[in-house]
């Protein structure tokens, strides 16, 4: 486990390089989550219905949206692995003794989070000083919080298994642009990203539910803004867990049959 | 210790003119070739031995470095590296070999380099007493010291490859294969990176397999050299030897103040003769150098003479030109 702890640790360091590029992360997401509350509330406000979600409990799941955007989105890759395959650079990975699989995901979530580490504060922190239905406020009770801990968490393996499926397409195709786009667009509607889940009809709903990619996003932010009750939460934690196994699983012998036939680009 | 019985190993290239057309067209009908970059290569590597792995561009070097460090599956053939096949238990064989390859960069580029390092020992499980050991005699011999705390993408190109070696070496490996280890490097970066393989090699019995295009690398390093082209091994055997059978001439080179008649030995080619310098090739198996001297100062007032060996590079053009590379 330790070969694994310190790459994280050195991706964690390098990802806390690039400073500017977190501030200005932070500025892009604070002017999408105002101006996406802004069109939702103007949504609200033109109907009578009452609705499955409550502006106020959306503004909460906009604000985490754009704070762990880098936890959620398929499409924040990392140019090194991609280049690493296409150039051939992979050769020094495949030196050292250690799963190829594991050693991405390590180095891949460890990427997500630096980056989330330096963004996802400072917007949460100025989100809960705006005014209401703007504001960003604490979950209803400490049990809402520790299953969005949870489920963030759990989430952030299932992403970066499902990215894992992107890389390991990059040994066949040689470029990511394909697969980065269709898992990034799908993937992205998928998750409620675009529209809420709740918002959308309900035969959609139900595609949404049986596909991975909501369980990422969506699921452990409506736990926090109290829109998914404690046994829902509960059923859907083992939902996470049954899928992270597939495509872990999927993503471990797709990678051991890529690495037979890779060929080492370049003299 | 290292054994490989008749690898091959084919690439599927595929080929295209240049220009829209042809683009467009392989788009619909892609038309490949197959390079064949192993045929049948066979060896045997003992314990200790410095090899060098020579051949014109493309002729599998490369490829074979490849094969024995695991990350290519070859289509036959077999290959047994401390009675482990590379390829078939890949985790447990790189743990006992060490790889640089000249081109490309296994450190981190925005990271001081030993923080690369450091990753190394916990990847490669070094104990923290070897660990320390190992990075002294690295730090000691390569010149280290300086640039340690450097990022990496500060570093010249010779830094960066010292490092790069001293990367390859901090799990102390019972192997080590060099692919062009002094690519692109000055001559004294190339002298300190030669004496360091050099040590390693003596002092903790590492067996080196080098590839270079830089035939001094070989004349100082390698007591064996592998001439591998188009894919098949054309010459196996000391660099003595192939000197030997290579090296028949001998250049004579004569500074000289005053001519006394012209200069004709029958059998001696005149290399050059110009502002009053001769050079002449001798064939070691009719004439004696010093016989060829004794007769030239007969005929000439001589300033300076400088007798030289055939470079080894001549040598490898003629073995290249010989198996029509």
């Amino acid at each position: 486990m330790k070969p694994y702890i310190s790459l994280f640790k050195m991706r964690v360091l390098k990802g806390l390089q690039y400073k500017t590029a977190a501030i200005a992360g932070i500025l892009t997401q604070f002017f999408w989550g105002i101006m996406y509350i802004m069109i939702f509330e103007a949504f609200y406000s033109s109907t009578t219905n009452p609705q499955p979600i409550s502006l106020v409990e959306l503004a909460q799941v906009v604000w985490l949206q754009q704070s762990f955007l880098v936890f959620i989105m398929l499409w924040f890759r990392d140019n090194e692995l991609i280049t690493q395959i296409t150039s051939g650079q992979i050769a020094y990975e495949l030196c050292r003794p250690m799963n190829l699989y594991s050693f991405w995901y390590a180095k891949l979530i460890a990427q997500r989070l630096s980056a989330a580490m330096l963004r996802c504060l400072p917007i949460l922190l100025v989100a809960s000083l705006l005014p209401e239905p703007y504001r960003f406020s604490l979950p209803p009770d400490l049990i809402t919080f520790l299953l969005f801990i949870v489920t963030l968490f759990l989430g952030l393996l299932l992403i970066v298994s499902i990215s894992m499926m992107i890389y390991i397409s990059i040994f066949y195709t040689m470029s990511g642009t394909g697969s980065l786009l269709i898992f990034g667009v799908f993937g992205e509607f998928f998750a409620g990203m675009l529209i809420p889940v709740p918002l959308m009809p309900d035969a959609l709903r139900r595609v949404v539910y049986l596909l991975p990619f909501r369980y990422a996003s969506d699921l452990p932010f409506r736990i926090y803004a109290g829109n998914i009750g404690t046994r829902e939460a509960i059923i859907s934690i083992g939902v996470q867990i049954l899928w992270l196994s597939v495509l872990v699983l999927i993503g471990r012998m797709w990678i051991k049959n890529a690495l037979r036939r890779v060929v080492i680009q370049g003299g | 210790m290292i054994e490989v019985q008749s690898l091959c190993k084919s690439f599927k290239v595929s080929k295209r003119k240049a220009g829209i057309g042809a683009a467009i067209g392989s788009f619909f009908n892609p038309q490949y070739r197959t390079v064949e970059a192993l045929k049948n290569i066979s060896f045997t590597i003992g314990e200790g031995e410095i090899v060098g792995y020579i051949g014109p561009n493309g002729a599998g070097k490369s490829t074979t470095i490849k094969v024995m460090s695991g990350i290519l599956v070859p289509d036959s053939g077999r290959c047994n590296i401390q009675e482990i096949t590379p390829w078939k238990n890949r985790i447990n064989h790189v743990k006992n070999i060490g790889v640089v390859f000249g081109q490309r960069s296994q450190l981190w580029w925005d990271l001081p380099v030993l923080d690369s390092f450091n990753l190394l020992k916990d990847i490669y499980k070094v104990p923290e007493k070897e660990y320390q050991n190992n990075l002294d005699l690295l730090t000691a011999t390569l010149d280290l010291s300086d640039i340690m705390t450097t990022p990496v993408r500060q570093l010249s190109l010779g830094q960066r490859m010292r490092c790069e070696i001293a990367a390859s070496l901090l799990h102390s490996p019972k192997i080590l294969f060099l692919d062009e280890p002094t690519i692109g490097l000055d001559a004294i970066s190339k002298i300190a990176v030669r004496n360091f393989i050099k040590t390693i090699n003596k002092e903790k019995k590492v067996t080196v397999i080098l590839t270079t295009h830089d035939m001094n690398d070989i004349d100082t390093l390698a007591e064996r050299i592998i001439l591998i082209g188009k894919g098949q091994i054309l010459l196996d055997g000391a660099l003595t030897e192939l000197k030997r059978k290579f090296a028949t001439h001998k250049t004579i080179t004569v500074d000289y103040s005053e001519l006394y008649s012209d200069i004709n030995i029958e059998g001696i080619r005149i290399l050059s003769q110009e502002n009053q310098r001769l050079s002449l090739s001798v064939p070691l198996d009719r004439f004696n150098v010093s016989e060829v001297i004794g007769q030239l100062s007969q005929q000439m007032e001589i300033m300076d003479v400088s007798v030289e060996n055939r470079p080894i590079e001549e040598i490898i053009v003629d073995l290249y030109k010989e198996h029509q590379l």
